[in-house]
């Protein structure tokens, strides 16, 4: 084996491995959407529908399921959040409405983002909110108190064997949130 | 135990060449596979010493309950830092060093394919140690958020964040180039007769091992490229308030984590596969086997990473395939223990300390195993999750295992490095010590994980002391039978000369070389036929 030729044959092997190495650096990156659509699909991570769901013609008056409301501030946040009421009892394919207050506790204008979450995972998908809060970030000037609206549907098609659904918001301050330096 | 010399050198130096030029530029422009294999091994076994000092801290803390010694800030630290060293310092650089060495000589190549690539995957290596350690004097102190970098606690890191990312990409740059260095000897420079499936099994794995490293490495190095947008420059992968999700970071994590700790192992199976042969007399038993089970670990460590975090939350259905396919692993894995005991079977066995040290580790790794299926049952792991239990199963797996086939590997190879027979009284010692402790060491975790205790504590509950107090004095004792391995390297050159073959029934091109290995070797290559045929 000539010199010259096992250099070249090193060097086509080198690119075509060093493509692998690219191909998994970028692979990397790919599993971000990857993981998004995952999640939306199999409602991983307590990800709630946002998609419209065609609302039964008739809701199902027999089938009662508690809703319950959760609340938590990230401790970056300087804020109060609560729900106005701690849970509700709803007929799947009703629409129901629900109130939570957030108030500004400094003297500077903030933007607030609530992170929904949904428990059990097999309820995430049925549980289809019409109009949220959290799909957009909450301005607050200096000391603002207000209340902030969900409207919300259950699916009829939840399964059988759920009867409440845990509804969790994390409210964070869209500011840097992670430095602690 | 020498008693045949073959002599059928196919090799012999190039009178022509010029030796090794002196002094320190030797070392720093090195492109000899030998001598940056010995750079490789040394400083593996520098952070052996180093990451071994910091589970001495770790240990002493927990030896009663209470604090006595250091700060839980510290302790912290320590943990983090012990896995980084072990895993990235230790055993990854031991194992390439032990491939610089013997790949080139077990098929015949004169060297490595990229010489000069050669030099800075190693070089890199001590800058990136060099940048990790030194963020133990920063204000703040070191990582201390786990190996595993969880946002969003490793976001609350001090100054050394940066340097902690830094040194990742470093670690993982110079396995890289190491990996490809690898695949390219392997497919490129083979002595002309010898085929894929007539490679030694150390070839073999490292081969598995390299493609594993090329697919995995640059994801971590993508996931902690986020870490450091998401501190830095306003992204938000996994922050929840931009939109992002912490749990994902897990799941790429241990998407490199998984394949990883194969990385770890399938070159100890490699050296182990290399030696029980020797030592029994008899050929590997079933060696396309062992290379189609080793590949079908490998393929299996990709589809298997979310069961380091089962419970994270997750489908039903995800849960059983992580579970199911955890414990599909067990099946080629077993083909390769049973292959080594059939390997043994109705051998004329006898054990030297490379032969102790693969038997040790044979027996033990299968223990840690044993745990690793335990853990794989879902609804078990819900329980002994992060406690440490966990903890006694990958270090059973990495200290047994992975460590003892180093070990074994290192004295086996010894005699062809230094042209002498090492101690081999002290290295008995240095065998059975490191069991004893070893075991001392780890196995009562086991116990303390199933009462419940969590990992990564440093202070306990009164009713974990008694097995607490053994680990301690276990690990103190492990730590002080290392000292007996370093005094029998620096007497390494005082034993008897050793013959070119070493070992009585040890067999490949590596063999058929003087011993010590000349500072160049197959500048022709050889026939691999004289190799197989000095078998008998």
């Amino acid at each position: 084996m000539s010199s010259e030729h096992s250099n070249k044959a090193n060097r086509n092997l080198v690119l075509s491995l060093l493509v692998v190495v690219a191909g998994a650096f970028g692979f990397g990156y790919a599993l971000v959407p990857l993981y998004d659509v995952f999640c939306e699909i199999t409602g991983f991570g307590g990800r709630t529908n946002v998609e419209s769901v065609a609302v039964a013609e008739a809701p199902d008056l027999d089938r009662e399921i508690r809703v319950e409301f959760i609340t938590t501030v990230n401790s970056y946040a300087p804020f109060e959040f609560a729900a106005d009421m701690d849970s509700m009892t709803v007929h799947p394919g009703q629409m129901y409405f629900a109130t939570f207050t957030a108030k500004n506790m400094t003297g500077q204008d903030k933007i607030a983002m609530a992170v929904p979450s949904v428990a059990p995972m097999a309820a995430a998908e049925h549980f289809v909110k019409i109009e949220c809060f959290c799909f957009n970030n909450q301005s607050f000037v200096a000391n603002e108190e207000r209340a902030m609206p969900l409207q919300f549907i259950v699916d009829p098609d939840l399964p059988e064997y759920v009867d409440t659904i845990t509804l969790q918001y994390t409210f964070f301050d869209t500011a840097r949130v992670a430095s602690n330096n | 135990m020498t008693a045949t010399v073959v002599d059928t050198h196919a090799a012999d130096h190039d009178d022509h060449d010029h030796g090794p030029t002196k002094g320190i530029k030797r070392w720093l422009f090195s492109t000899n596979h030998k001598d940056i294999g010995t750079m490789y091994l040394i400083f593996s076994l520098i952070m052996f010493f180093t990451g071994g000092a910091m589970a001495m801290v770790i240990r002493s803390e927990l030896a009663v309950p209470g604090l006595q010694f250091v700060h839980p800030e510290f302790f912290n630290q320590m943990t983090t830092m012990h896995a980084l060293i072990m895993v990235f310092g230790a055993v990854m650089p031991a194992f390439v060093g032990l491939a610089n060495w013997m790949i080139p000589l077990m098929i015949g190549a004169p060297d490595m394919a990229l010489p000069r690539m050669n030099n800075w995957s190693f070089w890199i290596l001590p800058v990136a140690f060099g940048l990790l350690g030194a963020t133990l004097f920063f204000p703040g102190g070191a990582p201390a958020g786990g190996w595993t970098m969880y946002p969003p606690l490793v976001l609350q890191t001090g100054d050394a964040f940066p340097f902690l990312i830094f040194a990742v990409h470093l670690m993982g740059l110079s396995s890289i180039m190491g990996a490809i260095n690898v695949i390219v000897t392997i497919i490129n420079m083979r002595a002309p007769d010898m085929t894929l499936l007539k490679m030694p099994m150390f070839v073999w794995t490292w081969l598995i091992t390299a493609y594993l490293l090329i697919a995995v490495m640059p994801v971590l190095a993508g996931a902690v490229t986020m870490l450091l947008t998401d501190q830095f420059f306003g992204t938000s992968f996994f922050l929840a308030a931009g939109g992002g999700d912490p749990v994902m970071f897990q799941h790429i994590f241990w998407f490199f984590g998984h394949p990883e700790v194969y990385i770890m192992i399938l070159p100890a199976f490699g050296v182990v596969s290399e030696i029980i042969p020797t030592f029994a007399r008899k050929k590997l038993f079933g060696h396309d086997s062992m290379v189609y089970a080793a590949s079908c670990i490998a393929f299996l460590s990709f589809i298997v990473w979310a069961h380091h975090m089962f419970t994270v939350g997750m489908p039903l259905t995800g849960q059983l395939f992580f579970m199911f396919a955890t414990m599909l692993i067990a099946v080629p894995t077993g083909v390769k223990v049973f292959n080594w005991v059939a390997t043994m079977w109705r051998g004329s066995m006898t054990f030297e300390t490379p032969m102790l040290f693969s038997l040790g580790f044979v027996f033990l790794f299968t223990i840690g195993g044993f745990s690793g299926l335990m853990l794989a049952i879902q609804p078990a792991d819900v329980q002994y999750h992060d406690t440490y239990f966990v903890v006694a199963h990958f270090h059973y797996v990495l200290v047994p295992g992975s460590v003892f086939a180093i070990m074994a590997g290192a004295y086996y190879w010894l005699p062809k490095w230094t042209g002498h027979m090492y101690n081999e009284k002290a290295g008995k010692l240095h065998f059975w010590m490191s069991t004893i402790f070893v075991n001392l060491t780890f196995f009562p975790m086991h116990f303390l994980g199933l009462a419940g205790m969590p990992r990564r504590i440093p202070d306990y509950s009164t009713q974990f002391t008694d097995f607490n107090t053994i680990a301690s004095i276990g690990a103190i004792g492990f730590g002080l039978s290392q000292l007996i391995f370093v005094w029998i390297l620096l007497t390494a050159k005082r034993g008897e000369k050793a013959t070119d073959r070493v070992w009585e029934g040890s067999h490949g091109l590596e063999w058929t070389v003087p011993s010590p290995a000349p500072w160049h070797t197959f500048t022709t290559p050889p026939k691999a036929r004289i190799a197989s045929e000095s078998f008998e």
